[in-house]
């Protein structure tokens, strides 16, 4: 229970600390720029929307700045982000709203392929070590190597273009109705397949060698010997001796890397045009919209807080030490 | 007399050759290669460039020719003259990233293992925290909002988002280090705690240290390239990034301009690849068990050794002796470090 304790308290100093980072970033940075959007916008923004704009972005300066703090954290409370600047008068939270599925969707299910379909090849790489299979480790090592954008270039170069197999951009055709019908459906995951190809290749090497490090370290303990030399099959051995043990480290690893993971997405949905937050986030920063941009970097902040909590559940359920310890 | 010589000659020789392990491994030597090489290349590359870089010219979209080694952009901008430019660009903020990230890894991460208690839960707090917000967004956020970046303020920003994984790996090492008997021995003597770290601690973080270092610098390449690509970052600075800003946004994937978007990837990939190669070297040096029995595939099958569990196989009968002979002693060298890693700890 104390372990859970702690890690709650680590999260709601983490989930403050983001929100106090938003805060201060606009604030602390020379110039500004909101001031002279507004002056741009005047007439244009209503009353109350220019209020929200002034706590978002600290222009109350007559007001102190642990006041403009409070109200900053109250209106944070009652989900108002503000207002979009560049699709105006839509709220920010609307358009995230919109946004955040596709991501969630695509990024959600090609992560967790790459995971393990990189554990799995890490656990026969590890398991064959000095065998053909050492081939593959140079050839991940490229892919990971290789900047993410430059994969999903290539690809859209090859099986869009040159190919013609997939589309180049987009999260859905034109051509269909958006709902919950066949067509539709069908229509996502076909637009979604390259994004996610590219998403799988370059995260994937991670997980392979994470996984085959520990397979090799693990299957030289002594338990790993004994269950051979009783002449368990050796499947057994590899998967229920040395890849049970070998595998916590993966999650723990997981939970960290889904920072990377957001960050790999950003670039991925602006070179698909993917209709995903990422592609928003750059919209935003090229069109100026600063409650736009707060506001997604916060939303971000708060997917990767939960997406560790649920890594760290699943840590304790499988590791009775962390229970315990703590 | 004579006898004693060879003796100590005997007993002196592995003792100087661990001191070369982490050189003689093959990876660490190609990797070290590869990353001199595109280092000589960032210090004279504007001066070798043939053509300049923003230098437009008649012979618009044309392919690799004797004239242009690597093409030219739709423009007619010589493609190889922007990469050997921007070669300098990517490693003078990689480096320094490097340099910053890490020493703030080292700071905080072996201050907080050191001390214990109180500071060791605020500084792992403060760690954790930076480790959970996600980098590549904020730095677009206070990109986007500082207009006019200068390479300096980028520096900064990469490495103030990219130091807390590092500073967890040193903090951890740091702890286990901190109980054992050389640092108490020390402790004990009345060494100050200034010299207890720098002269007890660090030396044994040394591979850490390292590691730490090569994962920023590789990093910060990875995010100045996607930052520049994106164009958050302004392509007036030439990077391996901008060349790849302007293939895209002039259409060279859909139009096969292979040559205008293909070397700079490429040029990524080998730096990335060398320092791959560097750490595996490092990793390899560290963890004994990591290496591979200087053996290759085939020639393990051949003698159906299947190195599965336990250590490295060693076999006496061999079909070439003198290479088995290698293979023999660098193995007990390995164990030899391995377990002289262990003792001089516990």
């Amino acid at each position: 229970m104390k372990f859970f304790i702690r890690r709650a308290v680590f999260y709601v100093i983490t989930a403050w600390a983001a929100v106090t980072l938003n805060f201060f970033i606009p604030r602390l940075l020379p110039g500004d720029p909101v001031q002279s959007l507004l002056s741009r916008y005047q007439g244009n923004i209503d009353v109350n929307a220019v209020k929200s704009l002034r706590v978002l972005f600290g222009l109350d300066s007559q007001k102190p700045l642990w006041q403009q703090y409070f109200d900053y954290f109250g209106q944070l409370f009652h989900g108002d982000l503000g207002i979009s600047l560049q699709s105006f008068p839509t709220p920010v939270s609307e358009i995230i709203g919109q946004s955040l599925p596709w991501t969630i969707g695509l990024v959600g299910m090609s992560t967790i392929i790459a995971f393990v379909l990189g554990t799995l090849l890490g656990i026969v790489l590890g398991w064959h070590r000095g065998t053909k299979w050492d081939a593959l480790i140079p050839l991940t090592t490229f892919f990971s190597s290789v900047p993410y954008f430059w994969i999903a270039l290539i690809a859209i170069a090859v099986f869009g273009v040159n190919l013609g197999w997939f589309p180049l951009s987009g999260s859905y055709s034109p051509d269909v109705m958006p709902g919950l019908n066949m067509s539709f459906i069908a229509s996502v995951c076909y637009y979604s397949f390259l994004p996610a190809l590219t998403i799988v290749i370059s995260s994937i090497a991670g997980w392979i060698l994470g996984m085959r490090n520990m397979i090799v370290t693990v299957s030289s303990e002594d338990y790993v010997t004994v269950a051979q030399a009783k002449g368990l099959p050796e499947s057994d051995v590899m998967f229920h001796y040395a890849a049970r043990n070998a595998i916590l480290p993966q999650i723990s690893g997981f939970a960290l890397s889904l920072g990377f993971v957001v960050s790999g997405t950003l670039v991925m949905e602006q070179v698909f045009s993917y209709q995903g937050i990422g592609y928003r986030l750059l919209q935003a920063t090229s069109n100026n919209d600063y409650p736009l941009m707060q506001g997604i970097f916060l939303i971000i902040t708060f997917s990767v807080l939960i997406a560790n909590i649920l890594a760290d559940i699943v840590y304790a359920l499988l590791d009775p030490r962390t229970r315990k310890e703590a | 007399m004579a006898q004693v010589a060879v003796q100590a000659t005997e007993t002196l020789k592995p003792a100087v050759r661990k001191h070369f392990v982490f050189l003689r491994n093959t990876k660490s030597i190609v990797g070290l290669a590869i990353f001199g090489f595109f280092l000589v290349v960032g210090l004279i590359g504007p001066w070798i460039a043939p053509y300049s870089p923003d230098k437009v010219s008649t012979a618009a979209s044309e392919p690799p020719s004797a004239i242009h080694w690597l093409g030219t952009t739709q423009t007619g901008q010589d493609i190889f003259s922007q990469l050997l430019v921007g070669t300098r660009g990517v490693m003078v903020v990689s480096i320094s990233t490097g340099i910053i990230a890490t020493f703030i890894a080292a700071a905080i991460g072996v201050t907080s293992g050191f001390l214990g208690g109180m500071w060791d839960e605020m500084l792992s707090m403060f760690t954790n925290i930076f480790l959970v917000i996600p980098g590549l967004p904020l730095i677009i956020i206070i990109m986007g909002m500082m207009k006019e970046a200068g390479v300096g303020a980028i520096v900064l920003i990469i490495s103030l988002t990219g130091w807390a994984w590092g500073a967890r790996v040193l903090r951890s090492q740091t702890m286990s280090l901190r109980s054992r008997d050389f640092v108490e021995a020390s402790r004990a003597n009345g060494e100050t705690r200034f010299r207890t770290i720098f002269f007890e601690i660090l030396p044994n973080l040394t591979a850490i240290l390292a590691s730490t270092f090569i994962g920023t610098v590789t990093a910060s390449i990875m995010s100045l390239v996607t930052l520049s690509y994106i164009g958050v970052i302004p392509p007036s600075d030439w990077s391996w990034g901008t060349v790849l800003y302007w293939a895209q946004n002039s259409g060279a994937f859909t139009q096969g301009l292979w040559w205008w978007y293909a070397p700079a990837g490429l040029c990524v990939a080998l730096v990335g690849m060398s320092l791959a190669l560097i750490n595996f070297g490092i990793d390899e040096f560290v963890n004994p068990r990591l290496r591979n029995t200087g053996m290759n595939a085939a020639e393990l099958k051949k003698r159906k050794i299947y190195p599965r569990i336990g250590f490295t196989p060693v076999v006496q009968k061999a079909a070439s002796k003198s290479r088995l002979k290698t293979v023999h002693s660098s193995v007990s060298n390995s164990r030899l470090v391995a377990s002289e890693r262990n003792n001089d700890g516990k």
